[in-house]
């Protein structure tokens, strides 16, 4: 055993905003200082990306200095905020784009997935997509014809195997795509969060498949992944990244504990609407606010002997069927404790929305959440094709037990992790 | 936790090294070639996906060199009455056009393979010289049903005796270097352009403009013989003008067959060529920063 991949003072450039007339400048003010032999001048400006702060200088280091080695057999998690740098960091090791400085050294075959179904024909068939996509992928012809009944015994699609792939469900699609990338044969996998797509059931599977690989095959993989869970059950190796650059590297657990007590600071200091302003434009959804609503509560703290309204005002631009809004709820340093999303009581309802602006109420009983600190994640899905929202949006939430269920001292916070009156019976025998 | 590099002795055998700039001549047209299949693939693709969900399917093919050529005979034949080296009409326009059409698309298909392949080139690796001459190929097979046209309108004047004159084993010998020049070319152009294009846009707002004063600046609807000498040696200078001129010499019996002509048009093209491959092999790494 050694390592398999070995990331050396990798660091990677961009320039902020738009290729305009400035760019022909320093082309040429870069190409003039090439010729006299002396090294690129941009490369020695620019700034640890922090997205908070406003920098100065047009140019900003996506990854700087990044040093880190994987085991064979090794499962990586790689975790962080937005704009902390893993995609940049996929996106080299992928060699989609290539790195500043730096190298990445990497001993076995590597089989990328940034995306699942890239270059999915919609005209061609189901057939003739496998084809396509094993090929776009890497694999060789025989490679597919010797997997190909697995692959559509995996989707599920052998009805469908000569329709066009714009006939299908969004579902079926996305079966179909990961079928053929989970068939890869390669001795290292790197996957970006494409398992969050796909009904409960299929992200079960897919994650299965995922774990299979890597402890039967000594498959050595690196998993990007927002969802802390997943990392959890699947990793036993955590990297951390903040701002470009290593943040924390070793094991799991600690890994979580580190990143949790990171975000929560980074949250607070937030203000929710300009958080909203600066996510990114979706074409269909638009969240125009977010509200925790309490009887006798002001700002952010609750109490929990009454229930808590959770308040999405949203827009839609653009007809879509399938759409949740939800919302989860994770207690600081802990484990997800709550989960819910709309159609929590029918999950395969699709239902069409037409463009306008509506709110969604849900409301988390009284006596439900214990004392403590929570973060809410709200989420916004179209139902088994992609996330709009998941992990950009934390708002703390902060709950107290004042005059509710106490520990029979009455002073004491309650013990347990759940709240709710029991009701007891007691009779003489 | 991290095991001591000192420790465990490394040998050094990466199978890959990601390093931030290519060297000039760093091309690597093994595993261009390793990646056959994919190229088979995108070929198969570009064919079959053109014509699904159309009523004619690959009779479009035909029908656009066919319009092309009406509308040629009529402007260029019939009012402008431009000289067509006493050939007739239909088959002399249709010669050119058949041989123009090839250059222009493998041209304008590889010159926007940045842009409009953005997206697969972001999520996947492979070799991006597969993706324009997978449309060099795409192409060719398009090429190919044209040229059946083309072939069957020839045999139709031919015997009717309209002073066609084929020169078969020209034919057998001539072809397949026209074609080949006329494909490199085009790529090589393509590749050039397409490296270009994904920093400056400005470009692409030039490329089908500046394809169609090409296309007047060839051989395609006047002969070379026709040229006065003042513009002559403008015309001589390009590299396509020699390819349309042998294509023709050897299938209508009209038109100049110039050795010296076809050794320029390999020079030029295999200069072109070349500057193109290493232009695009060196933009590929980063073209998704700028694009």
């Amino acid at each position: 055993m050694g390592a398999v991949i070995r990331v050396e003072q990798l660091s990677k450039q961009y320039r902020l905003g738009l290729v305009g007339t400035g760019t022909l400048s320093h082309d040429l003010n870069r190409w003039w200082y090439r010729v006299r032999g002396k090294e690129d001048p941009y490369l020695k400006i620019g700034e640890v990306n922090d997205r908070a702060s406003k920098g100065s200088s047009e140019y900003v280091w996506a990854l700087k200095d990044i040093n880190f080695d994987v085991q064979q057999g090794e499962v990586l998690g790689i975790i962080g905020r937005n704009g902390a740098g893993k995609s940049t960091l996929l996106k080299v090791m992928s060699r989609t784009t290539a790195p500043s400085i730096g190298r990445i050294r990497i001993r076995g075959r590597v089989a990328s997935l940034l995306e699942v179904g890239t270059g999915f024909h919609p005209e061609l068939t189901g057939k003739e997509n496998i084809y396509l996509n094993g090929a776009i992928l890497g694999m060789k012809k025989q490679e597919i014809d010797r997997k190909f009944d697995e692959i559509v015994d995996f989707a599920g699609v052998e009805r469908y195997i000569d329709t066009p792939v714009k006939r299908y469900s969004s579902g079926m699609y996305v079966r179909l795509a990961f079928g053929v990338a989970a068939h890869l044969e390669s001795e290292i996998l790197i996957v970006d969060e494409v398992l969050a797509v796909g009904d409960v059931e299929f992200q079960k599977r897919s994650l299965g498949k995922m774990g299979e690989v890597s402890r039967s095959g000594g498959k050595t993989v690196l998993f990007v992944s927002h969802n802390m869970t997943s990392i959890g059950s699947l990793c036993n190796r955590l990297l951390v990244m903040k701002n470009g650059q290593v943040d924390f590297h070793g094991g799991v657990k600690e890994g979580l504990n580190h990143y949790i007590n990171n975000i929560q600071s980074a949250a607070e200091g937030a203000d929710l609407r300009e958080l909203l302003k600066a996510l990114p434009e979706d074409e269909y959804f638009e969240l125009l606010d977010f509200d925790m609503v309490q009887e006798e509560s002001d700002g952010d703290i609750f109490v929990s002997h009454l229930p808590v309204d959770m308040v999405f005002t949203y827009r839609i631009r653009k007809p879509i069927s399938g759409l949740r809004v939800g919302f989860e709820v994770q207690e600081k340093k802990s484990e997800l404790t709550l989960f819910s999303v709309f159609h929590d009581d029918s999950y395969d309802e699709i239902l069409p929305w037409i463009p306008g602006v509506y709110t969604s109420r849900a409301r988390i009983d009284a006596n439900l959440l214990r004392e403590s600190s929570y973060l809410v994640n709200l989420t916004v899905c179209i139902h088994n094709v992609r996330w709009i929202l998941n992990g950009q949006v934390k708002v703390p939430m902060e709950v107290k037990n004042l005059t509710g269920l106490t520990s029979i001292y009455g002073f004491e916070k309650r013990p347990g992790f759940l709240l709710p009156p029991i009701h007891w019976e007691n009779k003489g025998a | 936790m991290s095991t001591d590099r000192e420790m465990i002795p490394e040998k050094d055998d990466w199978d890959l090294e990601i390093e931030p700039r290519t060297r000039l001549f760093s091309l690597d047209l093994r595993e261009v070639w390793s990646h056959s299949y994919l190229l088979l693939m995108f070929v198969r693709r570009d064919i079959v996906s053109v014509y699904k969900q159309t009523i004619l399917g690959p009779l479009w093919f035909f029908i656009q060199p066919l319009l092309t050529t009406v509308t040629f005979t009529i402007v260029f034949g019939n009012i402008a009455q431009i000289s067509t080296d006493g050939m007739p009409q239909t088959i002399f326009y249709m010669a050119g056009i058949t041989m123009w059409n090839y250059f222009s698309e493998t041209l304008t298909a590889t010159s926007n393979t940045f842009t409009t392949n953005a997206n697969i080139f972001g999520k996947v690796y492979f070799p991006r010289l597969v993706m324009p001459i997978s449309k060099v190929l795409s192409g060719l097979v398009k090429f190919g049903i044209q040229y059946l046209l083309f072939i069957a309108i020839l045999l139709y004047f031919v015997s009717r005796g309209n002073h066609v004159n084929p020169d078969p084993l020209g034919i057998l010998v001539v072809t397949p270097i026209v074609v080949t020049i006329m494909a490199g070319l085009g790529l090589g152009m393509g590749l050039i352009l397409s490296s270009l294009t994904t920093k400056y846009r400005d470009l692409m707002f030039l490329i089908t403009f500046g394809i169609q004063l090409l296309m007047y600046a060839t051989p395609v609807i006047y002969p070379l013989s026709s040229m006065s000498p003042a513009f002559r040696w403008l015309i001589e200078a390009n590299p396509l003008s020699w390819l349309v001129e042998a294509f023709r010499h050897v299938y209508l019996g009209a038109g100049q067959l110039s050795i010296p002509g076809l050794l320029y048009s390999l020079g030029f093209t295999t200069f072109i060529l070349l500057v193109g491959m290493l232009v695009f092999n060196k933009v590929e790494k980063n073209f998704m920063d700028t694009v």
